[in-house]
């Protein structure tokens, strides 16, 4: 509901002669600016609470049994009596947090945000191809994101089985209480998200494909739009095998299908479900699961090789590796998914296909980061909150890189599966590096979103706080996971019964996680005051206020229907010409023809 | 109710406190005239010098984890493929903290080294096709390294066990595991979900059991018998919901029922004996020092994973599947406590799959013996094989009722 309060002080700006009304311009908008900010509301909104219900469920992992007046104010004494909460509120926590900041914040908020933002400015386009279906795909997203934290107040607690959602537990009310109306409401949610991110995705390739302005050739865009390209295929393509593995959940929980389940006794119950298959849920779930994790992390990588490229005042290394990696990892992301299952009982040979297939991507990906490093390399780095973020992008997805090639091998992978290494590695390549992303994105697009500049000061603490709160939550997380302990644990007395040594280990190492995410998550209050603040009170911003060279900084500040006041820019370069040798300018934008005699880079 | 007003009290308080931070900033960057756009020499060279810190402090901070708590708490593997496991591991973290201390390294010493300095132009330097070609090379003979060193690992892992491997079935449920060892035959019976009944929880098959299942469900405790009487029995007032859950009880039941039947008609009895010679060990699992076992994984309700830290060895147990994992123990539980120097120290086998509300609660010790010993824990458990100490009673019954 912010985007209605702080866009009803804009309101008399509007020209008389657009005659909007409020509804028409920030609530029902087809207008690609304002659904691009209206994601990001969104996605912030869903990004707090999901990291409130983190913290929430580290301070139990921190001190088991500890009553605490901050659980009991969220949870209540219903899940959470004396200030503990109960062993089902800690698993339905998880699996909430880990769904929300998957496709919520990371894949709606994300790509929602900037791929509506700034595929029509940076390609020189009135709009998105469809105003009416981008509505529509902020609205259902909208509206699963309302379902979905909904389902945290159901009297028998939200989904319960992880974000993943395996059934056989999934499936069946009497196995976890979150399987009843919670698992509904998650997988109804989930429908309309996939709903929401099917129609934007499409939205996004129309618009790349036919709506590009004169002179804009493929090999002209920017690298943002070819993330953002790619990672609308990669959607279109996975996005319906979800679609159908949480169908054919609903028919086993609602129609009594057996899709999934097979000789199940639960509760004292016999089921007389036979010859369904546990595994087939998973294969369908990682199927989407896996290029997820690309929907994901490419756009962060797209919006950092912009970032890193501008303030370097350098052209980015490599622009066409960089494509053909980018294209090289959306390829390779569809036949590595059974990676997650390689002790699940599936064939062992199979596994050691997905062994060589998974391995593989560590190849683009290293070319991306040793471009990235080349990129500043002899530059001119001017060190912008964006900057500064895009920096500890680089280096969290390669921190969490170098574990993947851990995870990848089938044999390491029996001893290291489902504990927390595993944790620590996707919460550093994915979840940092694309939260990372997302916040250079913030910082450097602020100016054209809000036509304000957002406080710097304030952007480097939040960095600095961010990046060391991070570090310190997941380098000791992975030697936790070494050590064996289980993730989704509600604590781990059960190697006190053991193990007394590994027991002391792992609680030591918890407290300082806890207490480093704690740190984190109070930073992050820093970004949340300067962002609001800064929208209504931040300095009018100039144009171009990073001197950049690609279109959108041609637009006026003032936001206007069409983007451009008269008629659309024609390209004449690529979008990298920085400290080009013989210019004046350390930058060239994009619609500045060619001197006579100039070559094209 | 206090503390919540403080707390409320406090953050409110802290925000109205920024906010006047700000405006004062705001006026004063307002004199220097600056937008936010420009950042000043001092804060690139302050960002630039704290980019160099942080990289020293993340290297430090990396570093005594390392020594702190060492290249994994579980200690040394206690199994053959164990050994190799760890050798594979140590060899790959090499390889991966070299590249992550190079990498970072870089990164960080030239966002130090590179901070805009006036006067001093940024280099144009497009592409080198050379320097890509580089480093995509390198990685990838590394990878193949890597890729043949683990296939080699897991192929040995998982190839199928030995012919004269004990064969042992782990059965799982929420929450807790129980074993069934094969027996003098080192065959374990056949089984199927539907003939489990309170004296046969782990559904073993022979067509005694069988007889027993369908018994039960004809005539036990809300068994079609009672349910067909209870339905039809015109002075019962049922609620419609409740008159609905029982109709469908009744159906799954006729159902069931009607599939024990075809079983009985297919069911081979020369098999039995393969199942009158299991024996079932709960909460501890003992294996003998040397020997190679062929696990057997099974599940009654939902998904759970097999989890052995210190053997090095994991595998999903999945209802409805037969799943298997075999490893070779090489230390007994007591040279264990002699290495660890903890008296109290045992191997246990963990649920590592997301199973439910006691699922950090499931678990099930094991302990590993010498030769001599184990033969003797062995020994006394024929007396207690699935014939003797579960079915003895329920057989004659069962005949008798006939």
């Amino acid at each position: 509901m912010a985007v209605v309060a702080h866009e009803a002080n804009g309101h008399q700006d509007s020209h008389d002669h657009h005659k909007e009304s409020f509804v028409s311009k920030y609530i029902f908008t087809q207008d690609h600016k304002m659904i691009g900010k209206q994601f990001l509301m969104t996605a912030v909104f869903m990004g707090v609470v999901a990291m409130l219900l983190s913290t929430l469920f580290r301070i139990q992992i921190a001190w088991p049994g500890e009553g605490s007046d901050f659980v009991s104010f969220f949870l209540g004494n219903e899940w959470a009596p004396g200030g503990v909460m109960k062993e089902d509120m800690y698993l339905g926590l998880v699996t909430i947090h880990g769904t929300i900041m998957v496709f919520f914040l990371l894949t709606g908020g994300l790509s929602g945000t900037f791929s509506n933002m700034l595929i029509p400015l940076q390609i020189g386009a009135r709009d998105m191809a469809s105003g009416f279906l981008n509505m529509l795909s902020y609205w259902f997203f909208f509206l699963s994101s309302i379902i979905m934290l909904a389902s945290l107040f159901v009297e028998s607690g939200p989904a319960m089985s992880g974000w993943t959602v395996y059934p056989p537990l999934s499936a069946l009310p009497q196995a976890v209480s979150g399987s009843g109306l919670g698992m509904t409401l998650w997988l109804f949610s989930m429908a309309i998200f996939i709903a929401s991110s099917l129609i934007g995705s499409l939205n996004y390739i129309v618009t790349v494909l036919n709506l590009r302005t004169k002179g804009m050739t493929m090999t002209k865009l920017p690298l943002t739009i070819w993330a953002f390209f790619i990672t609308a295929i990669i959607g279109v393509l996975s996005f319906p095998v979800l679609f159908s593995a949480a169908l054919l959940l609903i028919m086993d929980r609602m129609a009594g299908t057996s899709f999934y389940l097979s000789d199940i006794i639960v509760g004292g119950e016999m089921l007389s479900q036979h010859g369904g298959s546990p595994l087939l849920y998973q294969h369908l779930f990682w199927f989407l699961g896996h290029p997820e994790v690309y929907i994901v992390l490419i756009p962060a990588l797209g919006l950092s090789s912009e970032v890193i490229s501008t303030n370097s005042r350098k052209p980015i290394f490599g622009y066409r590796a960089m494509i053909g990696s980018i294209l090289a990892i959306a390829f390779l992301s569809f036949i590595v998914w059974a990676h997650h299952m390689f002790v699940t009982g599936m064939n062992p040979f199979l596994g050691s296909v997905f062994v060589f297939t998974t391995l593989l991507i560590a190849i683009p990906s290293a070319v991306k980061v040793f471009n990235y490093i080349t990129t500043l390399w002899r530059g001119s780095i001017i060190f912008t909150p964006a900057m500064l973020f895009t920096i500890g992008l680089v280096s969290t997805f390669i921190t969490g890189g170098v574990t993947g090639i851990i995870l990848a091998d089938a044999a390491l992978d029996i001893t290291i599966h489902d504990t927390y290494f595993v944790v620590a590695h996707f919460h550093v390549v994915m979840g940092l590096s694309a939260v990372f992303g997302m916040f250079a994105g913030v910082y450097h697009w602020f100016p054209k979103m809000f036509g304000r500049m957002i406080n710097t000061r304030m952007g480097y603490v939040h960095f600095w706080i961010t990046i060391i709160g991070a570090y310190g939550v997941f380098f000791p997380m992975h030697f936790v996971g070494l050590a064996g302990a289980p993730r989704r644990y509600y604590n781990y007395s059960v190697y006190q019964d053991f193990d007394v040594e590994t027991f002391n280990l792992m609680l030591d190492l918890n407290v300082i996680i806890t207490i480093f995410a704690i740190i984190a998550a109070l930073g992050q209050g820093i970004f949340l005051f300067n962002f609001f603040y800064s929208i209504f009170r931040g300095p009018k911003a100039d144009q171009n206020p990073w001197r950049s060279n690609t279109l959108e900084w041609t637009t006026p500040v003032e936001h206007i229907h069409g983007n451009w006041p008269g008629e659309l820019p024609t390209v004449h370069r690529w979008p990298y010409d920085y400290s080009k040798p013989g210019a004046q300018e350390d930058f060239i934008p994009q619609n500045v023809p060619l001197k006579e005699g100039e070559e094209e880079h | 109710m206090v503390i919540k007003l403080v707390i409320i009290a406090v953050i409110i308080l802290g925000v109205i406190a920024i906010a006047q931070l700000m405006r004062v900033y705001e006026i004063s960057s307002k004199l220097r005239k600056n937008n936010e756009a420009e950042i000043s020499t001092r804060d690139n060279k302050l960002n630039a010098n704290l980019m160099l810190l942080f990289m020293l402090a993340m290297f430090g901070g990396f570093i005594w984890l390392m020594l702190t708590y060492g290249w994994t708490g579980r200690g040394e593997a206690a199994s053959v493929h164990g050994i190799e496991i760890d050798w594979l591991l140590n060899l790959n973290f090499i390889i991966i903290i070299a590249v992550f201390f190079i990498t970072n390294a870089l990164l960080f010493g030239f966002a130090y080294k590179y901070v805009k300095r006036p006067g001093v132009k940024a280099f144009f330097y497009p592409h080198n096709n050379k320097l890509e070609m580089l480093w995509t090379i390198t990685p990838a003979v590394v990878l193949a390294v890597i890729i043949i060193l683990g296939l080699k690992t897991w192929n040995e892992a998982t190839s199928g066990a030995k012919a004269e491997s004990i064969r042992v079935e782990l059965f799982s449920k929420q929450f807790d595991w129980t074993a069934r060892y094969s027996g003098v035959d080192n065959t374990l019976g056949k089984f199927d979900y539907k003939v489990t009944t309170d004296n046969n929880e782990l559904a073993i098959l022979t067509t005694n059991t069988i007889d027993t299942a369908i018994q039960q469900m004809e005539n036990g405790i809300m068994g079609i018998k009672t349910l067909e009487d209870r339905l039809n029995d015109e002075h019962l007032m049922l609620a419609p919901k409740d008159r609905d859950a029982m109709m469908e009880d009744l159906d799954r039941k006729n159902n069931l029922v009607r599939l024990l039947y075809q079983m009985k008609g297919r069911h081979d009895s020369r098999l039995d004996a393969q199942a009158w010679d299991d024996f079932i060990q709960k909460d501890t699992l003992y294996l003998c020092k040397g020997k190679e076992y062929e696990f057997n994984f099974r599940s009654k309700d939902v998904i759970h994973s097999a989890y052995f830290p210190h053997f090095r060895a994991q595998m999903n147990t999945v209802p409805g599947m037969t799943t298997r994992f075999k490893f070779i123990p090489i230390v007994s539980t007591i040279e264990m406590r002699d290495k660890k120097n903890d008296t109290k120290f045992n191997y246990a086998l963990l649920c590592n799959k997301i199973c439910g509300g006691a699922h950090y609660k499931m678990k099930m010790m094991v302990v590993v013996l010498e030769e001599s010993e184990y033969k003797k824990w062995e020994d006394s458990k024929l007396t207690e094989t699935f014939r003797d100490k579960y079915f003895a009673s329920t057989v004659v019954s069962v005949i008798e009722e006939i």
